[in-house]
C-alpha cells in the first residue's frame, strides 16, 4: 500500500510539477532507501511479510496438514478428564502438528493459521476505513469554510474523546447477529477510531494550502475535488501513512481484545483473541493452547509496531536529528567497523555536515542511522512535504492509541 | 489570573458540550436503530405484552428528539416509571431502567463504580511512577546498554496485549509460584490490606503496558528538552549530567506527559474492562461486557455515558493542569 501511495505522489501532474517539493520522482525509491537503513525495521518487515503469506496461504497450509479449523475430533480428547487432549504435549502428532484444542479436539495449527487471516484481515480493513474517513473529514475541514471546519473539528474532537474500546463494545451490541462478524468488527473499529487521522490530515491540508502549487491550482479554476485529489493527497501521503502504519498493530490488538471478551469475532471462526478466552483453564494440561495464540499476537503486534516506527523514521526528516542525540560514540565505532574509510566517514555522519560524497553516503547507510543526512537536498524536499504537527502540542503527541486496544 | 480563570471556565464549558454531544450520538445510535427497538430493548424472551409496555415507557410514538429530551430530563430531575402494577421513582441522575435485571441503571453503576475506580486509580499511580522513571533513566543513560535494554523492554511491553500480560501474570504468580491468591475483590472500607493485596495483580496487569508507553514518551520528551538552549547554558555552568536530566530536563518534559496521561485515560479505561473481565472483578467493565452480551440497552447506554463522563473530565482537568505547568498555553 505504501509503495502505491508514494508512487501516486511521484506521478503527480499539472501544477504539481512546478513544485519542487512534490516532484519527488524518486519518492518510493527514497522511502525504500531510508527504510532499508534500519535493520530492525527490515527484520520486522520480513516477519510481517511471512505472516501475510501464512494468512493468504492458510487453506493451502491446512490442506497440506490434512485438517481444517472447524472439525471436531471428540476421539482425541479425554472426556473423562474434562476434555484434556490425549497424548503427549497436548496431542501433538504427525496429523495434528501443534496438537488439538481441549474439549473440542479441533486442530490447533489450522485454527492458528486461519486466525492469522482474521487478525490481519480485520486490522487492515479497519485501517482502510479509518484512513478513508479520516482523510475525507480532515481534508474537508482543511479546505472548507470556517463553519464547516468548526463543525468537523468538533466532531473529530468528540470521536477522539470517546473511549474506543467502550464504543466498539457498545456498537457491537446493537447490530443483528446475522451480519458477518469479521466485517462488522472491522467496520466498528474503523468507525470509532478515525479521529487521529482526521486531525493530522486537517493540519497537513492547512499547511499545504499555503503552498504555491495549491494556490496555482485553485487560481486556475480547478474544482475543490480536483485540487484535493491532485494537489493535496500526494502531500498527505507521508503523515497519513506514518499514522496508519502505527494504527495497524493497534487494530490487531483491539480485534483480539474484542474477540477475547466474546463480542468480536465469534466461534467457530478462529481468532487469536477468541482462542485465549478459555486458555487459562487449560494451561497446565495443554500449555500450547495458551502460548501459541499469545505468541502469535505478540510477534505480530511487535513486528508491525517496529515496522511502523521504521516507516515513520523513513518518512520523517526530523527523526534523524532526534535519533542522533548522544549516540555518536556507538555509531562511530560501528562505522569504523563497517567501512575501511571508517574514521572519516563516521565523523561526517556524526557532525551531519552533509558534504555528501558517494562514499560517505554508503557509510551512512551501513551504520544504520537511517537519516539520510548525506544529502541535504533530499532532506529539504521531504521537509517541505511534511511540516505538520508540532511535536510540542499535547494532542498531537497522542499515540494512535495502543492502549485503546487493551 | 483572569486569563487563567477564563481559560478554565471555557474548558469546563467545552467539556460539557462534548458530553452532551456524546450522549446525543449514543442515544441516536442505540434508540434509532432499524428494527423493533422495544423488542431489542426488552430482549428476545419478552412476551408481546411486555414489549408493548416497554414501548410505552420508551415513548416510542414520540419523535426521536423528544425522547432524547426526556432522557436528558431524567438525568437532571429524575423520572417515574410504571412497572405495570406500581410506579417506580427513579431519582435525579436517572439513566433508565434495566429490563433484564429490573434494576435502576444508576444504582447498578454506583454499586460497581468503587471497584473500577480502585483499579484505575491504583494502576495509574503505578504506570506513572514506572513509566516516567524508566523514561528518565533511559534518557539519562542514552547510548549505553541500559538504554538499549530499556528500549527493548518497553517495546515488548507495548506490543503485548493487556489480557496476555494478565493471563501470564495470573498463571505464573498465582498458579505456578502461588505467591498471591487468585484476586477476589475486597472493599477498601472492609479491609484495606486485603484490598491492596487482591488488587496488586490487576494493577500490574493494567499498568505494565501503559508504563511502557509512558516510558517511550517521557524519554522522547526529555531528549527533546535536552536539545534546548537553556540546557546548554546549564551545561556551560558545569551542572552535572544527572542533575540536568533529573531536575531540569524532566521539568520541561513533564507538561506534555501530564497532557498525555489524560488523553490516554480513555485507552486505560478500555484496558480496565479487559482486566476486570480477566480477573473477575465486579466493576463497570465486567458489567458492560455482560450487558453487551445480553443486549441490555439501557445499561449499555448508561455505562458508556458514565465512562465518557470520566474521560471528558480527565481531559478537561489535564488541559487545565497543562496550562498551570506551561503558561504559554493560556495565551494562545
Amino acid at each position: 500500500m505504501s509503495e502505491a501511495l508514494l508512487a501516486s505522489e511521484a506521478s503527480g501532474t499539472g501544477p504539481a510539477q512546478h513544485a519542487p517539493a512534490l516532484l519527488a520522482a524518486s519518492g518510493a525509491r527514497r522511502f525504500w532507501r531510508r527504510l532499508r537503513t534500519q535493520r530492525a525495521a527490515l527484520v520486522a518487515g520480513g516477519v510481517v511479510a511471512l505472516l501475510v503469506l501464512v494468512a493468504l496461504a492458510a487453506p493451502l497450509l491446512t490442506a497440506l496438514e490434512g485438517q481444517d479449523p472447524t472439525t471436531y475430533h471428540p476421539s482425541l480428547v479425554d472426556s473423562a478428564r474434562g476434555g484434556v487432549p490425549i497424548g503427549p504435549l497436548g496431542g501433538i502428532s504427525g496429523e495434528h502438528w501443534l496438537g488439538v484444542e481441549p474439549q473440542t479436539g479441533r486442530d490447533l495449527f489450522a485454527r492458528l493459521v486461519h486466525g492469522a487471516r482474521v487478525s490481519l484481515g480485520v486490522a487492515l480493513a479497519a485501517t482502510v476505513v479509518q484512513v478513508a474517513i479520516g482523510v475525507l473529514v480532515g481534508v474537508a475541514a482543511g479546505l472548507g469554510n470556517r463553519w464547516l471546519d468548526q463543525v468537523l473539528s468538533r466532531i473529530t474532537d468528540i470521536i477522539i474523546a470517546m473511549p474506543l474500546m467502550i464504543m466498539a463494545l457498545a456498537l457491537l451490541a446493537v447490530v443483528p447477529d446475522d451480519f458477518p462478524r469479521p466485517v462488522l468488527v472491522a467496520l466498528v473499529i474503523g468507525f470509532v477510531a478515525w479521529g487521529g487521522i482526521a486531525k493530522i490530515a486537517r493540519a497537513q491540508t492547512l499547511t499545504l494550502k499555503q503552498l504555491d502549487h495549491v494556490a496555482a491550482a485553485r487560481l486556475s479554476g480547478w474544482g475543490t475535488w480536483r485540487v484535493a485529489r491532485r494537489e493535496l493527497l500526494p502531500g498527505l501521503a507521508a503523515p497519513v501513512l506514518t499514522y496508519a502504519a502505527l494504527m495497524v498493530p493497534n487494530n490487531i490488538a483491539i480485534e483480539a481484545a474484542l474477540s477475547f471478551l466474546g463480542v468480536g469475532v465469534r466461534p467457530p471462526t478462529p481468532s487469536w483473541g477468541e482462542m485465549l478466552t478459555s486458555a487459562n483453564v487449560w494451561y497446565a494440561a495443554a500449555p500450547q493452547y495458551l502460548l501459541l495464540p499469545a505468541a502469535a499476537l505478540f510477534v505480530t503486534v511487535l513486528a508491525l509496531t517496529v515496522l511502523g516506527d521504521g516507516v515513520r523514521t523513513a518518512l520523517d526528516p526530523r527523526a534523524a536529528s532526534r535519533l542522533r542525540v548522544g549516540t555518536g560514540r556507538r555509531r562511530e565505532k560501528r562505522a569504523a567497523k563497517a567501512s575501511p574509510a571508517g574514521g572519516e566517514a563516521a565523523t561526517a555522519t556524526r557532525t551531519g555536515d552533509g558534504s555528501g560524497s558517494p562514499r560517505e553516503d554508503d557509510a551512512v547507510r551501513e551504520t544504520g542511522t537511517g537519516d539520510g543526512s548525506g544529502s541535504p537536498r533530499e532532506d529539504d524536499a521531504v521537509r517541505e512535504i511534511r511540516t505538520d504537527d508540532g511535536p510540542r502540542e499535547p494532542r498531537e503527541l497522542r499515540k494512535p492509541g495502543k492502549g485503546d486496544a487493551e | 489570573m483572569t486569563g487563567f480563570t477564563g481559560f478554565a471556565l471555557r474548558r469546563a464549558l467545552g467539556a460539557l458540550v462534548t458530553l452532551l454531544a456524546i450522549s446525543a450520538i449514543i442515544y441516536v445510535i442505540f434508540y434509532a436503530t432499524p428494527g423493533n427497538v422495544a423488542q431489542i430493548t426488552c430482549g428476545p424472551r419478552c412476551s408481546p405484552a411486555q414489549v408493548h409496555q416497554v414501548a410505552e415507557q420508551l415513548r416510542l410514538d414520540d419523535p426521536l428528539f423528544l425522547r432524547y429530551w426526556h432522557f436528558l430530563q431524567g438525568i437532571v430531575v429524575g423520572q417515574d416509571y410504571s412497572t405495570g402494577t406500581s410506579v417506580e421513582h427513579c431519582s435525579a441522575p436517572c439513566l433508565g431502567l434495566s429490563y433484564r435485571s429490573d434494576q435502576q441503571v444508576t444504582q447498578l453503576i454506583l454499586s460497581k463504580l468503587p471497584v473500577s475506580l480502585s483499579l484505575v486509580a491504583g494502576a495509574m499511580v503505578l504506570w506513572l511512577l514506572l513509566g516516567v522513571g524508566t523514561g528518565v533513566l533511559s534518557a539519562w543513560r542514552r547510548g549505553r546498554f541500559t538504554e538499549r535494554a530499556l528500549t527493548g523492554i518497553t517495546l515488548a511491553g507495548m506490543a503485548t496485549p493487556v489480557f496476555v500480560i494478565g493471563l501470564v501474570l495470573m498463571i505464573v504468580v498465582c498458579g505456578q509460584w502461588e505467591l498471591l491468591p487468585f484476586p477476589q475483590y475486597v472493599a477498601f472500607s472492609e479491609d484495606p490490606e486485603q484490598w491492596a493485596w487482591n488488587l496488586l495483580l490487576p494493577w500490574l496487569t493494567l499498568a505494565l503496558g501503559e508504563a511502557a508507553f509512558f516510558a517511550r514518551m517521557t524519554r522522547a520528551a526529555v531528549l527533546e528538552t535536552l536539545a534546548e538552549d537553556h540546557i546548554r547554558t546549564f551545561r556551560a555552568y558545569g551542572v552535572g549530567e544527572r542533575a540536568i536530566v533529573a531536575r531540569h530536563a524532566l521539568r520541561g518534559a513533564l507538561a506534555p506527559v501530564i497532557a498525555l496521561n489524560a488523553n490516554d485515560f480513555g485507552a486505560a479505561v478500555g484496558g480496565a474492562v479487559l482486566t476486570e473481565t480477566l480477573f473477575g472483578l465486579p466493576g463497570i467493565g465486567q458489567e458492560l461486557v455482560h450487558a453487551v452480551d445480553v443486549v441490555d440497552l439501557p445499561v449499555v447506554v448508561g455505562m458508556v455515558l458514565v465512562i465518557g463522563f470520566f474521560v471528558v473530565l480527565a481531559n478537561a482537568v489535564a488541559d487545565v493542569l497543562y496550562a498551570v505547568a506551561d503558561r504559554r498555553v493560556v495565551l494562545s
